[in-house]
């Protein structure tokens, strides 16, 4: 019993350094995402990530936005299993060839109206892998993407920005 | 099958200083002794490689992996090339195999010519799977790229198609000289629904298909599961979803161009491939970067451990419901990236290895930053692995979960932390240190229970060896430039060996003769721990199929290409 008070104990004081750490823009972009979603979206998000052949860079960050510090469930947008509960689909990496059938089947089983967002310089441009035999390169090339959010890999904070291009009239 | 002993956690081995063993320098001799020296020719660059290098017969392929199999040596890469004629012009489908076999940091890599076959058919050759199964997937990958066949008509030699699924034809390789960057694609590839999966059958067998979508925010690859009520029997994997051609993107590149390819084998190892491609490319070229430099990049390559290891020890709590731990060391993880943004102007530091050296130095008043940084951060993981240790329904959990053995572990050449947590102390920066590691001894951990429990607490423990080494560098680190100027030599070869965060990386690399890579190989830890992940996941329940395969963690891109 005392280990677990002790836990309790320690555990706050760790996170209470959180705050004033977190990250001013990220918070200012979090509220108005939040407010665009009040307004066209019932309050909520849900998003399916797909990674249809990044080198896994990207996935890092899509994951970071869960973590402590940015906590992206606060702003009603979260992360779902499954592309039949999602409002918006998040690809990250070119196209490869051997995802190409997957991807589609996801964005088709994705229900109307859906949002496609290609997150990363692979999805937007192709990269540095661009189109060959194994590559079908950006997204674009596949099917129609509504919102790109460049970098390589987009930090979080470009993340959000994207998200609320997405989601913004 | 491997069966886990109950065994007292709380009394683990404590970390362990692994020494130089003399009695594996004499091994190579004694491969030779036992191929019979009269089959091998010796070559002239075991200096530039940093190893020694051996031609042999295509027909003593056999007896080579057979005889360092006697030895225990472990199979540590494997891969094809173009032969060359005597002007370094590729012979059109002729082809060298190379293998690289290992005890406690001596390596020798062995090269054969594939014989010409007189009609239209395949070349053929001996595999190494009987030998060492870890080599299969490495052989199967060849062959889908190169049309090298394997024990053609063994049938206990698995010959399946690996990497290939439906962009190219049957009859294609993409790493064939005349083979096309662009290929031959349909405008939609068709997925990849008939690949012959090992079947089980019997009473209340049943199969679990799962993937390439995962449920989570992860990479694609298909997990094909046998389970009889919750017992999984067994796993096959299918992966080479994100097979991008980076073997094939690489041809033609200029060195620096290639550092970039490389630092986005997997990104989470981003230094780690960067550097072994540097590495290899310096070797090629016959150089020695700045002593700064090595030191440098010392540094990033141990960053980039300490990030990962980080997340994975959260994210292998997580699996097992122990939010705690999650949210503690992602906050961990993240301040730690933020510095890494603010002193490398990245978060994962991609791009910060060039050829010749790095591209962002590090003040002495950062260092200092940097330093004091390391000291809280141990004392934050130690003070959160106690409360992971004293936590018995986590530890419940973990203990006797996912079981490899050191036997297993050796016979599929497990890497990294996977192999450490089994017993298996192969850390190319302890058995053959590459600068910085020369002259900065460092502490490996190795525990033996070879559990999930161990694979999490290896991680701690290699966590706070890495922050005491990063302090020693830190406050040693030598003056002068951090990078030199680097001229792409023509038509030669080299070797990159290194440890990244998830174990060994082998990386090769030819020019041609006008300087540009005429050939990449860059082996992927993970080509040997995601078959250890099926052996790991035998016995154990489907729900804890999620904390098995975290506490592994195979990169998919490091192993599709
Ligand atoms: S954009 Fe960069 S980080 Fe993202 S998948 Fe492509 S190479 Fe990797």
């Amino acid at each position: 019993m005392l280990r677990i008070v002790n836990t309790i104990f320690r555990t706050g004081t760790l996170s209470e350094e959180i705050a004033p750490l977190s990250d001013d823009e990220f918070e200012a972009l979090g509220f108005e995402v939040k407010s665009a979603l009040d307004k066209r979206f019932d309050g909520s998000l849900a998003i399916r990530s797909v990674d249809s052949g990044s080198c896994n860079g990207c996935e890092l960050e899509v994951n970071a936005l869960a973590n402590p510090f940015y906590d992206l469930a606060r702003f009603g947008v979260h992360m779902v299993a499954s592309p039949r509960h999602a409002d918006a689909l998040l690809v990250t990496g070119v196209v490869s060839r051997h995802m190409q059938s997957a991807l589609l089947r996801a964005v088709e089983s994705t229900p109307k109206p859906k949002i496609i967002i290609a997150a990363g310089e692979c999805a937007c441009n192709g990269g540095e892998f661009g189109v060959s035999y194994a590559s079908c390169g950006a997204v674009q090339n596949v099917l129609d993407v509504d919102v790109s959010i460049p970098g390589c890999p987009p930090t979080p904070t470009d993340l959000l920005r994207g998200i609320l291009l997405a989601v913004s009239d | 099958m491997d069966k886990a002993p109950i065994t007292d956690h709380t009394n683990s081995a404590a970390t362990n200083v692994v020494t130089q063993n003399d009695a594996s320098d004499n091994w190579i001799d004694a491969l030779k002794n036992q191929i019979g020296s009269g089959r091998i020719t010796e070559q002239p660059d075991s200096d530039k490689l940093a190893c020694i290098h051996w031609k042999v017969a295509a027909n003593s392929w056999e007896i080579v992996a057979k005889e360092a199999h006697a030895l225990n040596a472990r199979w540590a890469a494997g891969w094809a090339d173009h032969q060359l004629d005597h002007s370094g012009e590729v012979v059109i489908d002729q082809f060298s195999l190379f293998v690289l076999f290992v005890i406690r940091g001596r390596y020798v890599l062995v090269e054969t010519q594939l014989e010409n076959t007189q009609d239209d058919s395949l070349p053929e050759i001996a595999s190494h799977s009987a030998f060492y199964p870890g080599a299969s997937r490495c052989e199967r990958h060849t062959s889908d790229m190169f049309g090298i066949c394997f024990n053609k008509l063994d049938k206990s030699i698995d010959s399946r198609r690996w990497t290939r699924h439906q962009a190219w034809k049957e009859d294609e390789y993409p790493l064939r000289h005349g083979f096309p960057l662009e290929g031959h694609p349909r405008h939609r590839t068709p997925a990849d629904g008939e690949y012959p999966f090992e079947r089980i059958d019997g009473i209340s067998v049943y199969e679990i298909p799962v993937g390439p979508i995962h449920a989570g925010v992860i990479e694609p690859g298909h997990f094909r599961f046998s389970a009889a009520g919750e017992d999984i029997i067994q796993l096959e994997q299918h992966l080479a979803y994100v097979h991008k051609g980076i073997e094939k993107l690489a041809v033609g590149r200029d060195p620096a161009a290639l550092a970039r390819l490389a630092g986005r084998v997997s990104g989470d190892s981003t230094v780690a491939h960067g550097w072994a491609a540097c590495q290899a490319m310096e070797s090629a070229a016959e150089i020695e970067i700045p002593e700064r430099a090595s030191a440098l990049r010392g540094l990033l390559c141990e960053r980039e451990r300490v990030a990962n290891h980080l997340g994975d020890i959260g994210a292998i709590c997580n699996d097992v419901g122990f939010a705690f731990a999650h949210i503690q060391f992602g906050r961990l993880r993240e301040l730690w990236q933020r510095r890494s943004q603010q002193l490398f102007k990245h978060r994962f530091m991609m791009d910060n290895v060039i050829p010749g050296g790095v591209v962002h130095d590090i003040s002495e008043e950062n260092a200092t930053l940097l330093n004091s940084e390391i000291s809280a951060l141990i004392e934050h993981v130690s003070q959160l692995a106690n409360i992971l240790e004293d936590n018995a329904s986590l530890m419940d959990r973990l203990v006797t979960t996912g079981y490899l053995s050191e036997q297993t572990a050796r016979r599929f050449g497990a890497l990294g932390y996977v192999a450490r947590a089994s017993g298996m102390d192969d850390d190319v920066r302890l058995h053959k240190p590459y600068p910085p590691y020369q002259d900065n001894p460092l502490n490996c951990p190795l525990l033996e229970q070879g559990d999930v429990a161990s694979r999490l607490k290896i991680r701690v423990q290699e966590v706070v060896a890495s922050l005491q080494f990063q302090r020693k560098l830190l406050r040693n680190l030598p003056e002068g430039p951090i990078s030199m100027a680097f001229e792409a030599p023509v038509n030669t070869h080299g070797l990159g060996i290194l440890e990244g965060w998830r174990g060994e990386i082998v990386t090769y690399v030819r020019f041609d003769h006008e300087g540009k890579i005429a050939r990449f190989y860059p082996r992927d830890p993970s080509w040997f721990n995601w078959p250890c992940l099926q052996q790991i996941v035998k016995n154990n329940i489907v729900p804890d199929f999620p904390v098995c395969n975290k506490s592994v963690n195979g990169s998919y891109s490091g192993v599709d290409l």
